[in-house]
């Protein structure tokens, strides 16, 4: 099983002795699962999953033009975004398509910190490499990723730094954490409160072995972590959204801020605004499968007639809601919540139904407002 | 009982043969969430994709480790299908399959063939 060509974490030594099985995904050796998917998505839920995500990209862009020529490439305004902030955007192609997505912050007031996806991180420091002007300035990380999710993640990191808990949803900070040098933002990929915590290399394990220390928290492999994305309605670039696909069709359209719509400054910006006045030709829906198999990446979608009409992007039984879910694209006549569509796995039709996402609700802590 | 290099399982009572995945299957697979079990009636040809089972993560084909006729269905899968990972070779049995050539199951695997087998993957 072991794939020589395959890159590993610093965290892979404490993977293996906890007994993980191991895949390769995104050209890394990670762990797929270590007591097995279904508790560990139910764990997550309940109390709190650590994840290895030190297979993303980490930079920073630094230079007095840091924020006008990272906003050039994507929809979001970050010139007004305010040191401690984050903020979810979309790298996009000169047609609007997504060429990944990504979570900008100002951590410290050293210009922005981006996580990007494993399997698109070359492309994209490529791509920043190539096209950033002026005195922006790429600087890639080599920093792990830790994640810690779930309702009983806000207490568990409280008890090692009691300031986290005051963070809000989408916040971050540079601090020091564990005796470590750490940027740290409120925020996940699971639909649950918690953090990502980036952590220098070396400093990696002991910090991961100090939060498994408490009992409240487990380690969750890659398998929980896309069965808890996909509940929580997150797409994954790759397969959810991919570069022909416009925020309008992925259903992102909260990325584009109402400033950079006006100006129409980002990439793609034709068609991306062409779309939002005359709607996309697909969108991206959520579904659930009513009866038998879940319908996963390439089921077929069809009309209440049978005829097809879109594709499935991902799916698989939703082990909170003990159901079958889907995400797929279908035109949007057929988008409206509620309307009775048909997935077809392995030639059988399946009655599905629109319905909103997310499918389980998300929990983040929003701060209460003050004045 | 005797195995296939897929993992599967076949038990011979007479003409009919029970089968299923291995322990071995199961325990890599997971959590099993959706079995698909072959209808009774159909013919099946040994190394056919003959049922399907699922886990959280993906779904997997099981192929038929021997030549014949569906004759029943462990339907009690579709309701109860982490049965297969915790009596895989027992009470998680896939279908019951009269077969046409009992000669197949020779060229399958007895335990100590198959756990030898395991070993070396």
């Amino acid at each position: 099983m072991t794939d020589q060509a395959l890159k590993t974490t610093p965290l892979n030594a404490a993977h293996r002795a906890l007994g993980a099985r191991m895949v390769g995904f995104g050209g890394y050796d990670m762990p797929v699962q270590y007591e097995g998917v279904l508790a560990e998505h139910r764990w997550t839920r309940e109390h709190a999953g650590l994840f290895d995500v030190s297979h993303m990209g980490q930079c920073k862009i630094t230079g007095a033009d840091a924020t006008t020529q990272f906003e050039r490439f994507v929809p979001g305004d970050y010139e007004i975004l305010k040191a401690g902030k984050q903020k979810y955007s979309l790298l996009l192609n000169s047609e609007g398509g997504i060429i990944d997505d990504l979570m900008a912050g100002r951590p410290d007031h050293d210009g922005l910190f981006v996580v990007v996806n494993a399997g698109n991180k070359d492309e994209d420091f490529a791509f920043w490499e190539a096209n950033l002007e002026g005195d922006a300035k790429l600087t890639v990380l080599d920093r792990a990723l830790i994640a810690i999710q779930g309702p009983e993640a806000a207490q568990v990191m409280a008890a090692h730094e009691p300031i986290l808990a005051e963070m809000g949803f989408m916040e971050c900070a540079r601090l020091m954490l564990f005796g470590a040098d750490c940027y740290v933002s409120r925020s996940g990929y699971t639909g649950e409160d918690g953090y990502e915590i980036s952590v220098p290399a070396d400093q990696a394990e002991r910090v991961w072995n100090t939060i498994l220390e408490d009992a409240r928290v487990k380690p969750i492999g890659l398998g929980a972590r896309d069965s808890l994305r996909l509940e929580a309605g997150l797409p994954l670039h790759g397969h959810d959204i991919d570069p022909t696909t416009s925020p309008v069709e992925g259903a992102l359209t909260f990325a584009l801020s109402k400033s950079r719509k006006e100006r129409a400054d980002f990439n793609g910006a034709e068609r991306i605004l062409k779309e939002l006045a005359d709607g996309p030709s697909r969108v991206r829906i959520g579904l659930i499968v009513k009866e038998g198999a879940p319908a996963r990446e390439g089921a077929e979608i069809a009309d209440a007639d049978g005829n097809v009409i879109g594709k499935v992007t991902s799916g698989g039984p939703s082990p909170t809601l003990g159901k079958n879910i889907a995400m797929g694209y279908v035109p949007p006549a057929y988008a409206a919540l509620g309307a009775e569509l048909k997935v077809i796995v392995r030639g059988k039709t399946a009655a599905a139904e629109v319905v909103a996402m997310p499918f389980v609700a998300q929990r983040y802590y929003r701060k209460p407002k003050t004045v | 009982m005797k195995f296939t290099k897929d993992h599967e399982w076949v038990s011979l009572d007479g003409d009919i043969a029970t089968v299923g995945i291995s322990k071995h299957a199961a325990d890599a697979l997971g959590d099993v969430v959706f079995v698909e079990v072959p209808e009774v009636g159909k013919t099946v040809a040994k190394g056919d994709s003959f049922a399907v089972v699922e886990s959280v993560k993906a779904a997997s084909d099981v192929y038929a480790p021997v030549s014949g006729e569906v004759v029943e269905a462990n339907d009690a899968l579709s309701t109860a299908p982490e049965t297969v990972n915790s009596a895989p070779q027992a009470d998680g049995w896939f279908a019951k399959i009269k077969v046409s050539d009992a000669a197949e199951l020779d060229a399958l695997m007895d335990q100590a063939a198959y756990d030898a087998f395991l070993a070396t993957l």
